[in-house]
């Protein structure tokens, strides 16, 4: 993990998990056009998840389809808890996160990163976003699947969480589990936040010194 | 930015009955008089469209969603050449809220359209095997459209009723092959459906987790948990919404309530197909 890759954006940062390579730029606080689209109490927080064509095996047409409309929204969802959206009334905060190689768990990586991006770009935040996935392959619990285990896997599992009180920001789920194991992942799941958590306050450290 | 995406229109409630509704949470109790963990009441109609291969019609309250079931022949995907096609598309239409917009679906009808086919596809309701004709060339593809008539709140819930009770529904046409050509023929045989998968939404509202919620209580809420069950003790999707936070515990005790609803509304349903069936 790496903060304030890109010159030119307010906020940036790269993160590679695995085989997972994610750039994450925050632009903003910054005037919100058209207007009509400002809040008066309030930022508006805009996210974009992008993947590239190159990112995966077989090429992927540029542009969004519904699949990254979908993980655009609840990435947002993710990271809005955390940002002090009260401070910037009538501005909005724009987040991108690109995908340049992806190895499944690219929406969570990619909260990883655009969370450290939020916190480069200065954006008073209630706590870092952690996120990480948590899957079922051959019956068993495991964390952060590989493409090759996504495709065989029962069950796929992605969590954020902002880890000073391990409250859920993005939680979905697909495949099938019992409750049981449900309940397992679910630790597991937030008990893997949390070492990427280390990570990112890591990588902050790294480049802004000292201090808690 | 070049292109905003986020353009999901709001709708307002006044300070007055957000406080009012909130105030009345605080001891337990709901505007429409329901318990925390009381779902509203299931109308199912399934049949209601003679075009389509299958469809229903779901009452929710006073939301509503109908869905249809179409198939057409078509290509299978290459990495399953035995295997029939899905995909589910839902329409917010304009005459259902205030705040529809006619137009390509946005992320609202996108992320909800995903939800209710994952729903299917991870439980494996729908034999997709018994919807190939020729390997590798023809197979059916099902359309599964979920076209939202009225938002009075959990168009999740209802979408996902309705889905699956429009595949219970569903007739698929006989077909016969002969040198690579396939006849359709005007016989029928109802869809392999194995299993219900069934979502069950909980909306939280300040530190209370409220079954089912209506439109009112959906502008009050913080977060919203959507529990898709397709057995007793089988998860087979969860998403969580909103913009608020929600807690471990939080997610255990939706579980619970989840099942509950599950079984409730299984009932009506298969009462539903069963009746048909007479």
């Amino acid at each position: 993990m790496e903060v304030g890759i890109l010159k030119r954006a307010d906020g940036s940062a790269y993160v590679e998990i695995g085989d997972n390579k994610v750039i994450a730029a925050v632009y903003g606080p910054r005037e919100l056009h058209p207007r009509h689209l400002q809040r008066p109490d309030r930022a508006v927080v805009n996210c974009r998840y992008n993947m590239a064509p190159f990112s995966v095996e077989e090429r992927k047409r540029s542009g969004p389809d519904r699949r990254s409309i979908e993980i655009s929204k609840v990435t947002r969802l993710a990271l809005e808890p955390a940002i002090f959206t009260e401070y910037f009334p009538r501005t909005s905060i724009d987040i991108f996160i690109e995908i340049l190689q992806a190895d499944a768990g690219t929406r969570t990586t990619g909260i990883t990163a655009a969370s450290l991006a939020l916190a480069d770009a200065g954006i008073p935040m209630r706590d870092l976003v952690s996120a990480c996935a948590v899957g079922k392959v051959a019956g068993r619990i495991v964390l952060d699947l590989t493409k090759v285990e996504d495709n065989f896997g029962e069950a796929d599992m992605p969590i954020a969480i902002m880890p000073r009180d391990n409250r859920i920001t993005l939680l979905q789920m697909d495949g099938t589990m019992t409750e049981e194991e449900f309940k397992e992942a679910l630790k597991l799941g937030m008990e893997g936040c949390r070492k990427i958590y280390k990570e990112q306050r890591r990588a902050l450290k790294e480049k802004y010194g000292q201090g808690d | 930015m070049g292109k905003v995406i986020n353009l999901v229109k709001e709708e307002l409630i006044s300070d007055v009955r957000r406080d009012y509704i909130l105030r009345l949470l605080e001891n337990d109790k709901r505007i429409d008089g329901r318990r925390l963990d009381e779902g509203r009441d299931v109308e199912i109609e399934v049949g209601v469209i003679r075009k389509a291969e299958g469809s229903a019609k779901v009452k929710l309250g006073d939301t509503q969603v109908l869905v249809g079931v179409k198939l057409e022949i078509g290509e299978p995907f290459p990495d399953s050449p035995n295997r029939g096609v899905l995909t589910t598309s839902t329409e917010l239409l304009p005459v259902a809220s205030p705040v529809f917009e006619p137009g390509p679906p946005n992320e609202d009808a996108i992320e909800l359209a995903r939800v209710i086919d994952r729903g299917i596809r991870s439980s494996e309701a729908v034999d997709l095997e018994s919807l190939c004709i020729i390997e590798g060339e023809k197979v059916w593809v099902l359309f599964i459209d979920i076209h939202v008539l009225d938002d009075d709140g959990n168009i999740m819930d209802a979408s996902s009723i309705a889905s699956i009770a429009a595949l219970y529904d569903t007739k698929v046409p006989k077909t016969l092959v002969e040198n690579g050509k396939v006849e359709i023929l005007d016989e029928y045989e109802p869809l392999t459906v194995r299993k219900t998968p069934i979502s069950v939404t909980i909306a939280k509202v300040g530190n209370k987790l409220v079954l089912d919620p209506n439109h009112e209580e959906e502008l009050v809420m913080d977060s919203r948990i959507t529990v898709t069950l397709s057995e007793e003790n089988e998860v087979c999707s969860i998403q969580k919404g909103g913009s608020g936070t929600i807690s471990e515990r939080d997610v255990l005790e939706s579980l619970e309530i989840a099942r509950n609803r599950f079984k409730e509304v299984k009932e009506a349903i298969s009462e539903v197909i069963s009746r048909r069936g007479d």
